[in-house]
């Protein structure tokens, strides 16, 4: 393809803000994940659940910030019709995020009588937040389809997104948990498994329905044969997943990981698929890419900024992570 | 009520609710810092103990802003989608540098400044500190730059509509920045400040102070005190380059009506729009020349001028003297407050590092805890309603760039945000008091001994 640099930029910005939001739905994913699991453990277990995200929550929610940022900032003709055909679903979200932030903070600092209201606080925020991110990525799918079929799409991903967040939550606290809240991780990633499974069939069924488009994308010959890798993983990593979770031995001998990586891979394997879908149009069968993005002069400031930051971020990001690896530990300030 | 008014209401609620925490934020984390140096200097324990308690109301505090910026930048889309339209080429790039270089940032180093003492030497602790801290001054440049540059646009043009950026770093440092963003920086520091003070003072009438209450509290104090000057100075040149560039402000707020030379400050009074006058006034002969033009017989620009493009009166009018007001009040009480402090140096109290001072004194420092809350956004409002009726002033107006949704989705929105920013202001103060009168009163342990075992209950992280 011989496209001038002019071009490039709004599709390198597609694929930043693209990475972003994938970034932001698997790391936020596990911290909403941990937050929907919050009511099924007592008391001193729900500590250790919060110490394994508690350090992390915040620039993970980062990542969404720097996603619609960049959608804001580079596409803003996009930003503006999204936003506002999303007005409610994004108003839920925010206070969802809201409620789950400060929860973080005030189940500690409040006096203790409080804790109880605000870990339920938690836990309603984490579930708002999910189910709304769900209702926007379906709604996003069917381009804002405001028909019946469109709304049982969205309703569908709202509570489907939650469980893959559950499995995603899961499969970190077995990394991050020992002992017996790591036996229970287990068994909640166990009963997560099925209904992500089921989504995902779901998601790969309806989608085409709802979107004529994406049909001639995968069941093209011969897109229909390179793409088959992908669905073909997703069940691969499907099994590995159920293979951990139902021999307890095997998280014992320390692969209790393959878990997360496997639905991480998921994540992955769903975010390729949904691009795919799409491209080039970043609003479904209104705007391309090239139509919602400001002027090359000014896509070109931003873009020696994310040259520059984007991999120092990563950078410090990794420190983060490699500063509070290993099994979640009580949470002080001293 | 239409859309217009709805999405202002809703905009003002989410960037007043918002604006309450990165202001303590930013300074209180230059605190710690300071406590920290000087725990590493002295060694005195009662530093540690003031940097464990000033760290939980930070991390608290910084949650809160977290939370509340999240959603500001949703707000630009969903109810100034034209904004972005016509100026992306323009804010786009500084909101974008705001979160690449200072969002991410604070962010990360956020965990490792709280939960990673333990875990990094003193030095990497320290560099977390300061980062976080350049983290958040950072977002203050930015965000204020975009800000100070809706009021005293330069270095565009404008082709088809919309703005296009010809000279970046006349974007960046337009006229009123450098004024505006010293004069935030300086709220911010006497925000806290205050804070620090009225907690600590309220830490003292209880009898819940520790060692790291005094050392806090004497900090808040020298600070507030040498700030402040420096603070009215501020506030006097960004008055003065107000009224270069925006005169239709500086009229609604000092409630001139009509042009004159040698124009009377009117210190208190009725602003009436409809009549273009102010009952009950009362005023002092040529000061608002003298304070605005320093002459005293300078030109002031009056209201009649600007018909149909200036603010509405009243609200600029108020906020201005509840700012000067309550600016002034600080003044008051934190210059005698250190005159106290500095009378009983050489005391045996004071060389045992303690904060004496007499009870009402106290009473007053708790009551105005918030004081620097009250000022800020007073001080806001009249910046930002004083720009209106623009979004970008003289060039672009509000009324062209707000959503067309339905106003009863605008004010389901609005009761939903405003009572979750209802409660939590509700919680966030009473948590701060009751961390005042629940303190932890011993030093926090090394790690190598065994945590208590929680009987002074769950104030601890």
């Amino acid at each position: 393809m011989n496209m001038s640099w002019a071009e490039m930029l709004p599709l390198i910005f597609l694929a930043v803000m693209g990475l972003a939001l994938l970034a932001y739905v698997v790391l936020d994913g596990y911290d909403l994940g941990v937050g929907l699991l919050l009511p099924l453990a007592q008391e001193p277990q729900q500590d250790t659940m919060i110490a394994s995200i508690g350090p992390f929550w915040d620039a993970n929610e980062t990542w969404l910030v720097l996603g619609v940022g960049v959608l804001l900032v580079a596409f803003p003709m996009a930003h503006g019709l999204v936003l506002q055909a999303l007005y409610l679903p994004v108003a839920v979200m925010l206070i969802g995020l809201i409620l789950r932030g400060v929860a973080f903070d005030f189940r500690v600092k409040a006096p203790l009588a409080y804790k109880p209201f605000w870990n339920h606080a938690f836990f309603a925020g984490s579930l708002l937040a999910s189910a709304a991110q769900g209702w926007m990525l379906g709604s996003y799918v069917t381009g804002f389809d405001p028909g019946l079929l469109g709304l049982a799409f969205s309703l569908g991903i709202a509570l489907t997104l939650p469980a893959a967040y559950v499995l995603l939550g899961a499969g970190w606290l077995i990394m991050k948990a020992e002992g017996d809240l790591q036996l229970r991780a287990v068994a909640w990633a166990r009963r997560a498994m099925w209904p992500m499974a089921l989504a995902l069939v779901g998601i790969s069924v309806a989608t085409p329905l709802v979107n004529p488009a994406v049909v001639e994308r995968w069941f093209g010959v011969p897109e229909v044969f390179a793409l088959l890798p992908v669905p073909l993983s997703c069940g691969l990593a499907l099994l590995a997943i159920r293979w951990v979770v139902t021999h307890p031995e095997v998280v014992r001998a320390g692969y209790g990981w393959v878990v997360f990586a496997a639905t991480v891979l998921i994540f992955v394997l769903a975010f390729f698929g949904l691009s795919y879908s799409i491209f080039p149009d970043i609003v479904i069968g209104r705007m391309t890419v090239w139509e919602a993005a400001i002027g090359t002069a000014s896509l070109q400031v931003i873009f020696y900024g994310v040259a520059i930051t984007l991999p120092v971020i990563i950078l410090y990001t990794v420190f983060m992570y490699r500063v509070f690896w290993g099994k979640a530990r009580a949470l002080s300030y001293s | 009520m239409d859309a217009l008014i709805l999405s202002r209401i809703q905009f003002a609620a989410n960037i007043s609710f918002h604006i309450l925490f990165p202001t303590i934020t930013i300074a209180l984390c230059w605190f710690l810092l300071f406590f920290r140096w000087r725990l590493a200097r002295t060694g005195d324990p009662a530093w540690e103990e003031a940097y464990y308690f000033w760290t939980k109301v930070f991390a608290l505090t910084f949650a809160l802003g977290v939370v509340s910026g999240i959603v500001m930048s949703f707000q630009f889309g969903t109810n100034w989608p034209g904004f972005m339209e016509k100026t992306g080429n323009i804010s786009g790039p500084l909101l974008g540098y705001e979160v690449l270089t200072a969002f991410f940032l604070e962010a990360s180093f956020l965990g490792i400044m709280l939960f990673g003492r333990g875990r990094v030497s003193t030095r990497v602790h320290m560099a977390a500190t300061f980062l976080v801290a350049l983290g958040t001054t950072l977002s203050a440049f930015w965000i204020l730059s975009l800000n100070s540059w809706m009021h005293t646009p330069a270095g565009f043009e404008i082709v088809d509509g919309q703005f296009i950026p010809t000279d970046w770093l006349a974007v960046v440092f337009n006229p009123s920045f450098p004024y505006r963003f010293a004069h935030k920086l300086l709220a911010s520091a006497l925000t806290v400040s205050f804070l620090i003070a009225g907690l600590c003072a309220w830490q003292l009438i209880k009898g819940t102070a520790t060692r790291g209450t005094h050392k806090a509290m004497r900090s808040a104090l020298v600070a507030a005190a040498l700030v402040i000057p420096v603070q009215f100075v501020a506030g006097d040149l960004h008055g003065l380059n107000t009224l270069e560039h925006q005169p239709a402000k500086v009229a609604a707020m000092e409630g001139i009506w009509t042009t004159e030379n040698g124009a009377a400050l009117t210190l208190f009074g009725w602003p009436d729009e409809a009549n273009a006058t102010t009952h009950f006034a009362v005023k002092i002969p040529k000061l608002a020349s003298l304070v605005l033009t320093h002459e005293l017989d300078g030109e002031v620009k009056g209201l009649d001028e600007f018909v149909g493009e200036h603010p509405p009166v009243a609200p600029v009018f108020w906020a201005f003297r509840v700012m000067v007001g309550m600016g002034t009040l600080m003044l008051a009480v934190a210059w005698f407050a250190a005159w106290k402090l500095w009378r009983r140096r050489g005391s045996t109290a004071a060389d045992q590092g303690k904060v004496v001072l007499p009870r009402p004194l106290l009473y007053v420092l708790a009551g105005m805890t918030f004081s620097g809350w009250v000022a800020t956004l007073a001080g806001w409002y009249v910046t930002e309603i004083g720009r209106q009726p623009f979004i970008v002033y003289g060039l672009l107006r509000t009324s062209e760039v707000a959503t067309q949704l339905p106003p009863s989705m605008i004010a389901l929105t609005l009761t939903a945000y405003l009572m979750v920013y209802g409660l939590l202001l509700m919680a966030y103060v009473g948590v701060l008091k009751y961390m005042a009168e629940h303190p932890v009163h011993h030093a926090p342990l090394p790690a190598s001994l065994p945590a208590p075992d929680g009987a002074l209950g769950k104030a601890g992280a």
